[in-house]
């Protein structure tokens, strides 16, 4: 399929159809509205169905219906619309569900901004509502990268019985940029014996949330981290952007990565040996990635739009706090490339 | 020639092919090559990122008046744009360029000038990127066009052919985008007034025999990054 230019909200969308989905349930917020606008249009040219629920709450316990009943089903948002989806969210991890989940980052806290933020890291990667659970977390850094994690994300859903989200912002989503859509599915996805797609002669299927006993609902839990395990083993992605010689590495993920790979141009031509560990997926966070680099790194350079979310991660990943380094602007700003050169030479040592 | 463009240049499109890019470039070249006053009303009410009036103080500080809405800040997501757009419309000392929002939702914003406005003295563009999915074929193209039109109740004058893949722009876009458009022009017998691209992008020569005056530009909405 040729190129086209679109903007990151819309190609989400249409990566969603490519891959299978045919059911979107959501609510317009800022910056994300363009991907229930586009599938307003788009889902019901092939057979879909787009509902705009009378809210986010609404909007993602039909998604888990529609997950129950076997459907490939998306819903996205904008921060605080993905705050209200945490109660269903929790609910669709206990039931072993497949769902993909969008979340297009803007300023918090609260109502906050309509600009781009990263500070949503928390809610996604250690869990915005109650009880053991992850998601899978996925964190693109460009329109295309967006378009092909979703189409994944749909994968690994299927794959694990989880919901994924794809953790992006506001930029990533309002963003122009060429995009090709080449979905191949994965192999060895189970096929869905248990879904609820109406008993006829067949067995009884039961998705539930509720485990009266104790130790039963421990059980259930302990089959949870048995998939987690599998998951962390399997999925862990990044992206090492000129590590081999380097001393120093920055790491950052989505649209604060992009200003990073700018400024790293800067600092190597300033002849500072440096460069970026990018986490593509949030939870599991890419361990082997630093069990591969760590020896060879002085420092680690932890750039994003929040105050510093990831910090712990990438501090637990390299079992040493004081290897790591923080800037980041939070509100809905973006750091701009000069603020990162700064940053860059303070921590390794000023002018070369 | 930019001076031959009527004293009005109302820059409107499909959403997402490069209206702003183009008209705050515009802005910048006619104030280069124009004495007098110069002012760019940025009347977009779809998008919330990438508007021109986010180049409000670097214009301004080269003689270019901004009128975007009277509320200020990055922040607003409210469909408000400023009782002052229509004081260049009637003040005709003013050159006067109009950014739009994409498409006909976009377009609505001018019933508030339109029974001001002389329509002898006004051109109403359209910028077309022939790799929007929506603009792709002349079809395409014309069933967007009459959407523009019947929310404006203005012709369109021209078309911009500001075909590209940002980034990954060669000169083979600015052809592309040629074949569709000529194909438009035929039939409806608006011409191609511009080839715009943004020169850093393009490595090669640009392709001689194109409909349409060449508009080198530069970008000045989207950062080294994007």
């Amino acid at each position: 399929m040729a190129k086209v230019l679109m903007k990151g909200n819309e190609a989400v969308g249409k990566a969603a159809i490519e891959a299978g989905c045919r059911y979107f349930f959501g609510y317009p917020i800022t910056p994300q509205s363009e991907v229930p606008e586009y599938l307003s249009n788009e889902l019901p040219k092939v057979g879909g169905t787009f509902v705009q629920a009378e809210s986010e709450v609404a909007a993602i316990n039909m998604v888990y219906g529609a997950a129950a009943a076997g459907a490939r089903v998306l819903t996205s948002s904008s921060s605080p619309g993905i705050a209200l989806k945490q109660e269903g969210l929790g609910y669709i991890a206990n039931a072993s569900l497949p769902a993909v989940i969008i979340n297009m980052m803007r300023g918090g806290p609260g109502l906050g901004t309509i600009q781009p933020g990263q500070a949503d890291y928390n809610m996604a990667v250690k869990g915005g509502s109650n009880g053991d659970y992850h998601t899978v977390v996925l964190a693109p850094a460009s329109v295309q990268e967006a378009v092909n994690m979703v189409m994944e994300a749909f994968d690994i859903a299927d794959m694990y019985g989880t919901p994924v989200v794809i953790l992006a912002d506001g930029l990533i989503g309002q963003m122009m940029e060429p995009v090709e859509f080449n979905y191949v599915r994965r192999e060895g996805i189970p096929e869905k014996t248990w879904a609820l797609t109406g008993k006829g002669d067949g067995e009884r299927h039961n998705i539930k949330n509720l485990v009266i006993d104790p130790d039963d609902c421990e059980a259930w839990n302990h089959e949870h981290f048995e998939t987690y395990e599998k998951i962390v083993a399997n999925e862990q992605d990044w992206e090492e952007y000129l590590l081999d010689d380097a001393e120093y590495a920055f790491v950052s993920y989505g649209t604060a990565s992009r200003v990073v790979r700018t400024a790293i141009g800067y600092l190597r031509e300033a002849g500072f040996k440096v460069g970026m560990l990018r986490p593509k997926t949030l939870w599991p966070f890419p361990q082997k990635a630093f069990d591969k680099w760590d020896g060879k790194l002085k420092k680690y350079m932890d750039v994003e739009m929040s105050m510093g979310q990831m910090m712990p991660d990438v501090a637990y990943a390299c079992n040493d706090k004081n290897k790591v380094e923080f800037y980041g602007r939070t509100g809905g700003n973006v750091p701009s490339v000069d603020e990162i050169v700064e940053f860059g030479k303070k921590v390794m040592g000023g002018d070369k | 020639m930019i001076l031959d463009d009527k004293r009005v240049r109302i820059i409107t499109g499909h959403y997402g092919s490069g209206k702003t890019e183009f008209a705050v470039n515009y802005v910048n070249r006619l104030r280069d090559c124009k004495e007098g006053k110069v002012a760019i009303a940025d009347l977009d009410i779809v998008n919330v990122y990438f508007r021109s009036r986010e180049k409000k103080a670097e214009m301004e500080a080269k003689g270019i008046q901004v009128i975007a809405s009277n509320i200020e800040g990055a922040g607003a997501d409210i469909p408000a744009v400023s009782g002052a757009m229509t004081m260049p419309v009637t003040n005709k000392e003013y050159q006067y360029v109009i950014d739009l929002g994409g498409n006909d939702v976009g377009t609505l914003v001018l019933g508030r000038i339109k029974p001001l406005l002389d329509t002898t003295e006004t051109d109403f563009f359209m910028v077309v990127n022939a790799y929007r999915p929506d603009t792709s074929t002349p079809e395409g193209v014309i069933a967007q066009m009459e959407q523009l039109e019947y929310g404006a109740g203005l012709k369109v004058t021209g078309f911009i052919n500001n075909t590209n893949l940002v980034r990954e722009t060669t000169a083979n876009c600015l052809v592309h985008g040629d074949e569709v458009l000529r194909e438009v022009t035929k039939r409806t017998g608006v011409p191609v007034k511009y080839v715009a691209y943004v020169e850093e992008l393009l490595t090669e020569a640009v392709p001689e025999g194109l409909a349409g005056q060449l508009f080198p530009m530069k970008f000045y909405m989207r950062k080294a990054w994007m």
